[in-house]
Order: structure tokens, then C-alpha cells, then sequence
């Protein structure tokens, strides 16, 4: 049996499974979260250096992880559209732009809230910390340019530039804190060596980690259900669709 | 016929934009003169006090360097898109990447060196020291290059767009930030004894990355606008 591997690039298609899909990722994404916070409140220790404060790391982390992962996500999907000229991909990447944006404003300010008690100030220009606040100005640019312009064939093809020009920044933020001395953490977490942090806190990042994830793909598919329906509001489907509905 | 060669049609291109300019040189004035106004704003507004300025300045002259030169993006494909000549450069048989290379240089040397030229006399209004002059016109000759390269990919994204130029600052600006970091860099480090190799280097690097791959982006985005 051969499997037809883009039976779901056709919007038509896609658009169903989203929608039976969103239900499970929002259920995933609310049991991780409360397992999440019961680990980050309950279960993971007071740090020796930072006392309780630090517990914004079960927020701060994963949201910037997101932030990253989110760009390049959206990079692909941009680029797939604009070297293939399948809508479907560029209707994904304008999906994913307003959540990768919220979780990079989240990391931004968790990370202010966190540095004031920590480091004494709100904000530091160091390398980490610009290089995070120009992918929030990345974001933003990319939303902008694709609301400026009117044909959506041509505002996918345009935000897909933009969005491939700047996933250069992504690799300069993580590894921002390893090429320039900041102030900002060096990486704990790694794939090579054991992390520096006890197990439970790393623990509950991850499983935080995991719930931003579940809720940025239930958020995402829900996007990308209004796009097509509005891309797409001229074809017969979807005109079904509306009559079907009181 | 002589069919022309590749060279022979960026030339054209070059020698074409560099006329038009010189027809119309109150509009490469103007840039000069943004630079120059924006740069003496910052004294008039934080105060004469020598030393503070003296330790501002190369940011300043940088940053008025590379508001000067964006400023100046929008008349790089703007008219020749209004008027039908941008499609028809399109339409060559040479390679969009290079014509598109050969219009940023004619822009740039229109715009961007004569930044690098009276940048020196607005460092000695901040009471720059000649060396720290010295490292001020290699950053900016190697960063006003790369500024004019990543922001024409700027402007042909933004070709005819509502929101004209403040779209085209959020889209830019971004990208153009490591370019001021070690540019501005160059010139503090030089005029605090550290040397400025490092900076300087790591500008070489972005100009030669933005020569590589700007051009290509800016075609494709050329490609989309005229579509």
C-alpha cells in the first residue's frame, strides 16, 4: 500500500483533521500543565542560591524555547511555501507568528520579573537578552508586512522572505550566551553532558516545556482553521461548511 | 550584434542609476543632510558636556549613519517600480541577483559613502580623537555597504505597500542591529586603547555574507513585488 504523504496538504483535508486534532492537544497541554505546576509549587526544592523566586524558570524557559522553536517552525513552513507554491504551508506559518510572538514577549517579561530580584535590574542590554528582543521585532515584522499587503499569494511569498532572512538570529540567541560574556545563565541543559540543576527542577521545566508545546499546537491548528476558512471562502467546501451551520 | 556580456549590463545599470541621481541631487542631499541634522540633535538634547559627548559619539554618529541610510532605501527601487523599468530589468536574460547588486552599489555610492565622508567632521563635533576618526570611517565604510545591502532586501519587499516607510524601519531594523553593535563597537574599542581588529573583522564578515546572499533575497523579493 502506498501512502500518499501530501493527501493532507490540500486545505480541504487538512482543515478536519485540525479541528478533531485541537481537542487532544489542548487536553495534553492542560494535564502538563497542571502536573507542571504541581512539580514547580510542590515538588522542586527551594535553590540554595535564589531562594523561591527562581520558580519563574517553569515559565520563563519553556516560553523561550517555544519562542526559537516557533521561528523556525514558521521559517520552514514559509520557506516550503514559497519554493513548492502550496498555500496550506504559508497558511501555517502566518498561524504560528502570533503565538511565537506571545512567547516571546512571555520569555521577555518572566525573564524581567525574574532579573529584578535576581540581578537587581529589569532589563540588561547583553547578548542574550537583545538578540531575544530583536526575534520579538522579527515577529512583529513578519505580522506587519503580511498585513500590509492585500493579495494573500503575495503577502505569503513576501513574509516567507523575511521570515527565512532573520532565522539567522535563532542560532544567535542560543548560542549568544556561549560566544559573549553576559550576565544572563550559561546552558544548563544540554545534550551532551548531565544538567547542572537537580533533577526535579529539570523535571518540571521539561514537563512545563511539553505543556507549552501541546498548548502552542492546539492554538496553532485553531489558527489555521480561521485562515483557510478565510482564504478559502470562495470555494465550494467551504460554502458547505457555512450552510451546514445555523 | 554584440550580444552584452553580464559585466557590460551591471555597468549599465550602475551608470543608469548613478545619472538619475546626479539629475535629481537634491534627494541625495537631503540624506546628507538628515545625517547631519540628526547627529547634532543628540548634543543639543542631552547637553555639551564634553565628556559625556565624547563617549556617545561614535554611537551617535553611528546611529544617525544608519538612519541616514535607511531613509534613503526608499528611492532605491521605488521609482523604477512606478514607472514600469523595474519589470523590465526583470525580464533580462543576465541574473536578477546581479543587476540588483549593481543598482545597491550605484545607491550606495550615492548614499552611503558620502556618510563615510562627513561622518569624520561630526566625530570632531563630539570631540572624537583621530584615531577613534580613523576606526569611525573604516567601520562605516565597511557597514554602510552592508546596511545598504540588508535594507534592500527591505525595499523590494515593501515596493507599493501601504505603511511605506515606517514597514520598512520594523522590517530593517531588526536585521540591521549587528552591524551597529560591532560598528559602534569598532570605534569605542579603538578609542579605548583595545583595538579594533576584532570589530572591524567581524564587519568584514557581515559585509562579505550580505554581499553573497543579499542580492539573491532581494531578487527573489523583486520577483514577488513585480508579479
Amino acid at each position: 500500500m502506498s501512502i500518499n504523504w501530501f493527501k493532507y496538504s490540500s486545505p480541504p483535508s487538512f482543515y478536519p483533521l485540525a479541528g478533531k486534532l485541537t481537542p487532544f492537544f489542548f487536553v495534553a497541554a492542560a494535564l502538563f500543565t497542571v502536573t507542571g505546576f504541581y512539580i514547580s509549587f510542590f515538588v522542586a526544592p527551594t535553590d540554595f542560591q535564589q531562594g523561591e523566586a527562581y520558580r519563574l524558570i517553569f515559565i520563563h524557559v519553556p516560553a523561550a524555547w517555544m519562542s526559537m522553536f516557533l521561528y523556525v517552525v514558521m521559517a520552514f513552513w514559509a520557506g516550503v511555501g514559497l519554493a513548492f507554491n502550496t498555500r496550506l504551508s504559508s497558511m501555517m506559518a502566518s498561524a504560528l507568528a502570533p503565538t511565537g510572538a506571545l512567547m516571546t514577549f512571555i520569555a521577555l517579561l518572566t525573564g524581567s520579573l525574574w532579573g529584578k530580584p535576581m540581578w537587581g535590574t529589569w532589563w540588561v542590554w547583553d547578548a542574550r537578552l537583545t538578540s531575544e528582543l530583536i526575534l520579538l521585532f522579527l515577529y512583529l515584522g513578519f505580522m506587519s508586512l503580511q498585513a500590509a499587503i492585500d493579495d494573500p499569494r503575495r503577502a505569503d511569498k513576501a513574509g516567507a522572505v523575511i521570515a527565512l532572512v532573520g532565522v539567522v538570529n535563532v542560532p544567535i540567541i542560543y548560542f549568544s550566551v556561549k560566544w559573549w560574556n553576559t550576565l544572563h545563565q550559561g546552558a544548563s541543559v544540554s545534550l551532551t553532558r548531565s544538567p547542572s540543576m537537580a533533577a526535579t527542577m529539570l523535571t518540571g521545566m521539561l514537563i512545563m516545556a511539553l505543556a507549552f508545546w501541546m498548548y502552542s499546537f492546539a492554538v496553532t491548528l485553531m489558527r489555521v482553521r480561521c485562515i483557510i476558512l478565510e482564504r478559502e471562502r470562495n470555494t465550494d467546501w467551504v460554502k458547505q461548511l457555512m450552510e451546514q451551520r445555523p | 550584434m554584440n550580444h552584452p556580456g553580464l559585466f557590460d549590463a551591471m555597468l549599465c545599470i550602475a551608470k543608469r542609476d548613478l545619472l538619475i541621481a546626479m539629475r535629481r541631487r537634491a534627494d541625495v542631499l537631503t540624506t546628507l543632510i538628515f545625517f547631519v541634522i540628526v547627529a547634532s540633535l543628540f548634543p543639543l538634547g542631552i547637553g555639551p558636556e564634553t565628556a559625556v559627548l565624547r563617549m556617545m559619539g561614535p554611537g551617535v554618529v553611528w546611529v544617525a549613519a544608519l538612519l541616514a541610510s535607511m531613509l534613503a532605501l526608499g528611492r532605491l527601487f521605488a521609482g523604477d517600480y512606478a514607472d514600469g523599468s523595474l519589470e523590465q530589468i526583470t525580464l533580462s536574460p543576465q541574473p536578477l541577483s546581479l543587476l540588483v547588486l549593481a543598482k545597491v552599489a550605484a545607491h550606495w555610492l550615492v548614499t552611503g559613502l558620502p556618510l563615510v565622508i562627513v561622518a569624520p567632521l561630526i566625530g570632531l563635533q563630539f570631540d572624537l580623537g583621530a584615531d577613534a576618526l580613523q576606526v569611525l570611517i573604516a567601520s562605516l565604510l565597511l557597514g554602510t555597504p552592508t546596511l545598504s545591502l540588508i535594507g534592500a532586501i527591505g525595499a523590494a519587499l515593501t515596493l507599493g505597500l501601504r505603511g511605506g516607510g515606517a514597514l520598512l524601519s520594523l522590517l530593517v531594523l531588526p536585521l540591521y542591529v549587528p552591524v551597529l553593535i560591532f560598528g559602534a563597537g569598532a570605534v569605542e574599542a579603538g578609542s579605548a586603547g583595545l583595538g579594533a581588529a576584532a570589530h572591524l573583522s567581524l564587519l568584514g564578515a557581515l559585509l562579505l555574507m550580505a554581499l553573497v546572499f543579499s542580492p539573491w533575497a532581494t531578487a527573489v523579493a523583486v520577483r514577488i513585488a513585480v508579479e
